[in-house]
């Protein structure tokens, strides 16, 4: 190839369209940047005005995410032990003493179980039926592929309604098992759409080799087709997990304790005096670091998780 | 293909040997992978609408459980397509799905065409953009509502600084005139870099081959840009309309936990009057019938849409 070519854009252009681009990008990362400087403000400095860029950092926002809390009055903290610990140390500036552990963390265990509970089940799911879908001539196999993406186009409140009256007569509301199923049902279209996309790039001859060797389909597909698609699995996995930790309608609607998962929690953390803002912004920033590092790893496959695998780069 | 795969097997395998050496047949196992998939969908889904639908029909209320059930045919669809509330949400969604779905495919489009030039390090930068995309749209909505705050929000601060309005006089969140276009923001911040990734997808397809012949022929830059680029990216970009389209018209939790569909019913999009109904008021055969003719709505307009795309497609 020569060095000059009509399709490669110019220095100048190259260098507006960075500009442009990055002037975006660092729009757009402002309002996250802000919530996660939010979490370690006083609450003095999350209300000030104007806004403040420099403050002095504090764990208080975390503290109080993770403790509920008590006021003591002067001659009762007379009585008390010094505090042993840097959070007792910061509670007890404020006059207060830490009464207990608050459910932050009983929400956040909530959502690791039931998002890898589900993503486990929709992936293993999701995978024996995207092989079958991809390698045999299964009956009506359009109309069965389309109908369970057709699944995903339902607004989540409607299909609450029903889901809210079975899962009482069942037994399974407000529980882990009942989340558990109902997000492996949601993510079961995505799977499914991936995983199918991932297995048909394997080429059939490696299973053929492994056929006419004397394996059975079954060891064919797990000691051949498998670790062919481990990437696509993994990557299917977590954008399951994406969608099950992100997930607020049915949580908000079918939950209400036991299986709460945290994004329906998060808004409701009040602290004494109005809404406590370091306190949210300190849960909203241990909620969505995990998905922001994720994001990061997954990026070259992301178009084809968010598009079903209707986009291939 | 699978045809294929299958006459090819049974070529190589002894006959004889075939049975013993696969086992299970390639029906029975394609039935045995594939059924418990079906089976919960039919359970969790497909059962449910059946069940949506038959209560559609009824007066049944959740919260009077020995109230006897009656059928009352189509009353409810008549109520709802006559309820004049319900066809204010209807308008505030479709202000919402024009508008975010309008800014969404300008600016992706936009930004897609600037990366697509290449410049260095613009795989990062598209990192970066896409971030807001996978956070969870409640936690989103609960922390915009702290940076639409009047006095002490950094998105009124922001808006002030540049244009010298002062910022506690305005209320994104709590004015009628606003409030619409508050959740058209924060859903076109959220998901403009979809849109952006998919007409990046479509610019990338474009083998540059294509450029080099209409260079010879001296195309101007901005006739290949509309003879060539823009038609080739179309059915990107269309895609992309449908997947915002659908996702946009269920959309909940991010304009509930934003503006609660307040101030009065100004955000009421159509899955927040539902989740009223059947939550709040409990009207329980009156939000199925709500709820089938949102499907039916969603699937009359995706299915037409799928058509016509497909007609774009095949050009």
């Amino acid at each position: 190839m020569s060095g000059y070519s009509v399709t490669e854009p110019s220095k100048r252009q190259k260098w507006i369209a960075g500009l442009l681009v990055i002037t975006y990008a660092l729009v757009t990362l402002m309002p996250l940047l802000w919530v996660i400087a939010t979490g370690f403000k006083s609450p003095e400095d999350s209300i000030a005005y104007p806004p403040k860029v420099v403050f002095q950092p504090s764990l208080e926002g975390y503290v109080n995410l993770f403790t509920t809390q008590t006021r003591i009055t002067p001659d009762m903290e007379a009585t008390l032990t010094p505090p042993k610990t840097w959070y007792e140390q910061i509670v007890r500036d404020k006059g207060m003493v830490i009464a207990g552990a608050s459910r932050y963390g009983q929400r956040f265990l909530n959502s690791v179980i039931i998002g890898f509970g589900s993503t486990f089940f929709s992936v293993f799911l999701g995978t024996l039926a995207a092989y079958a879908f991809s390698r045999f001539k299964v009956p009506i196999k359009d109309d069965l592929l389309f109908f369970i993406l057709s699944t995903r186009m339902m607004p989540p409140v409607a299909v609450a309604i029903p889901i809210f009256l079975m899962y009482r007569q069942l037994g399974l509301s407000d529980t882990h098992l009942g989340m558990i199923l109902l997000y492996t049902a949601v993510n079961l279209s995505l799977s499914v759409w991936l995983l199918k996309g991932f297995i048909d790039e394997i080429p059939l001859e490696y299973e053929e080799a492994a056929l006419i060797d004397g394996y059975t389909r079954f060891q064919a597909f797990y000691k051949v087709v498998l670790p062919q698609a481990a990437t696509g699995i993994a990557s299917t996995a977590i954008f399951c997990l994406i969608f099950a930790w992100n997930e607020y309608a049915f949580a908000v609607l079918l939950t209400s304790g036991t299986a709460q998962t945290a994004p329906p929690f998060i808004p409701t953390i009040i602290g004494v005096g109005g809404q406590d803002w370091p306190a949210v912004a300190a849960g909203a920033t241990i909620f969505l670091l995990p998905v922001m590092i994720f994001t990061i790893m997954l990026r070259k496959h992301l178009l084809r998780g968010i598009t079903f695998g209707a986009v291939r780069k | 293909m699978a045809d294929n795969t299958i006459d090819r097997i049974a070529k190589a395998t002894p006959p004889g040997l075939a049975k013993r050496v696969r086992g299970l047949s390639d029906r029975a196992i394609a039935w045995l992978f594939v059924g418990p998939s079906i089976l919960l969908l039919l359970a969790i889904n497909i059962f449910p609408l059946i069940w949506t639908i038959r209560l559609s029909f009824t007066n049944f209320r959740v919260n009077r459980f020995n109230a006897p059930i009656e059928f009352i045919g189509l009353r409810n669809y008549e109520r709802i397509l006559s309820d004049p509330d319900v066809w204010k949400t209807m308008q505030a969604t479709a202000h919402f799905l024009f508008w975010t779905i309008f800014l969404q495919v300008l600016i992706g489009f936009a930004l897609a065409y600037l990366i697509n030039k290449k410049f260095k390090g613009n795989d990062l930068w598209t990192t970066i953009i896409v971030l807001p995309m996978m956070l969870s749209p409640a936690v989103v909505g609960n922390f915009w509502t702290f940076l639409y705050q009047p006095q002490i929000g950094l998105f009124n601060y922001v808006v002030g600084f540049f244009s010298g309005i002062d910022p506690s006089s305005f209320s994104m969140i709590g004015s009628i005139h606003l409030a619409p276009w508050a959740i058209v923001i924060v859903d076109t911040w959220m998901w403009t870099p979809f849109v952006m990734l998919i007409c990046l997808a479509g610019l990338r397809s474009i083998p540059d081959s294509i450029y080099e012949a209409a260079e010879i022929d001296r195309a101007s830059k901005w006739r290949q840009f509309w003879t060539l680029t823009v038609p080739m990216v179309l059915p990107f970009l269309m895609l992309a309309v449908l997947f915002r389209g659908i996702e946009n018209f269920k959309m909940f939790d991010l304009v509930v936990q934003l503006t609660g569909g307040g101030p009065g019913s100004i955000t009421t999009l159509t899955s927040i009057d539902l989740k009223r109904e059947a939550f709040e008021k409990w009207r329980t055969g009156y939000a199925s019938a709500y709820a089938v003719i949102l499907f039916v709505t969603v699937f009359g307009m995706a299915s037409i849409y799928v058509k016509s795309l497909n007609k774009v497609k095949d050009r």
